[in-house]
């Protein structure tokens, strides 16, 4: 009970201090995770609505996989993107590794197939009720495309928090591609892992708050759009 | 109104991307966890990027994994604790000279109770026997570090097969120093550690230092630069003058210098 009281206040004295190493530590979290979650949704989005309303060969197969994607381990996330940009590594000659970019990269691989695997169900759903009106209409793939979207864009905020989650709260990938720099790589996972190495568990706890608080602010935030658009915009 | 929105969120990370990669000069150290768990180089790092304007990077991992890393290219300098292993790094052309840098001492922490009745002991390999009879828990690293090389060579002088009962009373975490304190707090279980990690270490439970003073439980620190004619993106520069600040008198004092507790954890014995 006192480690968690000693973690509370721990937190609490943290934010309220707005301690520079905390500030420098969550920026870089929200930076990395963000960038992570734009790009991964730049391919996620499309991919998933090509998924929802392209006939191929393949595209069982590949639902499949990203369905299973969605469960893969960071930490092998993490050593597959380490091997490739290892300098003894297909990639080494950019000398990525051990920077804010390596980390984007493998948070991308790990977010990707949330975004496509869930908004290919909200993509799905939305095609078949409006696929034959589009097709009446004469509407190109594209367009069709940005509708579906834009028509879905309340339920495609929940896969982007879930996308979003998973890069917010993952260690494995990070830590092996980041390196856990201190001022360069160091996130609030990787520091919430050093501090429980180094024994200090009431310090780990309480960034381990300040990690809810975060992850409860975006999705307080994602929440309100959501509520809000609904109700100016219709369901 | 979305895509707006996106277009602002997408030069918002932009800019904040490039404030993070501001060029500046720096070097990569493949370290090991004692060094970083210890809070030596917060302590000693800061005045020699004063001094001389090259950042100073440092990915912790065991002394294993940090020669990986340094076979690999992946680091500049290679600052770990285990002789033969550097030596041998040296040897196979990984690296170009290996100078000594520091030392400590390991020892063995235990629970207050001290089932395996080691306290005071002064003759390790006895005491490791003592604590394999009794059967008493052990955790060990079991992750290819400096200080799970040094454990296993002292079980070996003991004539003991501790991994023949691992799972049982020999507890292999596969983790770093600190993670394994934890879990030798958690099961009241003995530890080799070394004596930085120890006192920086800050969820003791009952542990206490059971074993220490025998010269076999010495610790040396060395450091290495990776060798540029095998990796050509080595900044050799930079890394020996991070090398020869280590050694030279100004880093030395710094490393003499620091202590937990008015605790000194490092004796400086650069030659």
């Amino acid at each position: 009970m006192d480690a968690l009281l000693d973690a509370v206040m721990t937190a609490f004295s943290l934010i309220l201090t707005m301690d520079a190493d905390l500030v420098e530590i969550a920026g870089l979290s929200l930076n990395v995770s963000l960038t992570a979650l734009l790009i991964a949704s730049l391919i996620g989005l499309p991919l998933g609505s090509l998924l929802a309303m392209a006939r191929f060969p393949g595209r069982r197969v590949l639902i499949i996989v990203l369905n299973a994607l969605m469960g893969m381990p960071p930490v092998v996330i993490g050593l597959l993107v380490y091997i490739l940009l290892s300098r003894s590594g297909p990639f080494g000659v950019f000398g990525l590794l051990f920077s804010p970019t390596a980390m984007i990269i493998a948070q991308v691989l790990l977010v990707v197939p949330i975004i496509a695997s869930l908004s290919r169900q909200v993509m799905e759903e939305l095609w078949r009720e409006y696929h034959e009106q589009f097709r009446s209409l004469g509407v190109g793939p594209w367009r069709t495309v940005r509708a579906l979207i834009w028509d879905g864009r309340f339920s495609l905020l929940t896969a982007e928090l879930a996308g979003f989650g998973r890069a917010i709260a993952e260690v494995g990938a990070v830590m092996i591609v980041g390196g856990n720099i201190d001022h360069v790589t160091r996130v609030m996972t990787t520091a919430i892992a050093l501090e429980v190495s180094k024994g200090d568990l009431a310090l780990a706890l309480g960034l381990g708050l300040v990690l809810i608080l975060l992850s409860l602010a975006t999705s307080l935030a994602g929440y309100l759009v959501k509520e809000f658009g609904e109700r100016r915009y219709g369901a | 109104m979305f895509c707006r929105a996106l277009t602002i969120l997408g030069g918002l990370f932009l800019a904040l991307n490039a404030q993070i990669a501001i060029a500046a000069e720096f070097i990569t150290v493949a370290s090991t966890t004692s060094t970083q768990n210890s809070g030596l180089f917060d302590h000693i790092l800061p005045a020699f990027t004063e001094k001389t304007g090259i950042e100073v990077r440092v990915v912790a991992v065991g002394t294993g994994a940090a020669i990986k890393l340094a076979k690999n290219g992946d680091a500049d300098v290679l600052f770990v604790h285990h002789k033969p292993s550097e030596e041998q790094f040296v040897a196979e052309g990984y690296g170009v000279e290996r100078f000594d840098v520091m030392y400590n001492d390991f020892i063995i922490v235990g629970p207050k109770a001290d089932p395996a009745g080691i306290k005071g002991m002064t003759d390790v390999t006895a005491a490791l026997a003592q604590v394999a009879d009794q059967g008493a828990a052990f955790a060990s690293r079991g992750d290819d570090s400096g200080t799970h090389k040094k454990e296993l060579g002292l079980w070996k002088e003991a004539g003991v097969d501790p991994t023949a009962s691992s799972g049982n009373w020999y507890n292999e975490t596969g983790s770093g120093m600190g993670a394994t304190l934890n879990v030798a707090a958690a099961k009241d279980a003995y530890a080799l550690s070394d004596r930085g990690t120890w006192l920086s270490f800050k969820n003791r439970g009952t542990l206490g230092i059971q074993v220490a003073g025998d010269t076999r439980l010495f610790n040396q620190y060395g450091v290495i630069l990776v060798n540029p004619d095998r990796h050509g993106h080595v900044k050799v520069a930079e890394s020996q003058a991070f090398i020869d600040w280590l050694r030279s008198d100004e880093g030395q004092a710094l490393i003499d210098g620091f202590t937990i507790n008015g605790e000194k954890l490092f004796n400086a014995n650069a030659q």
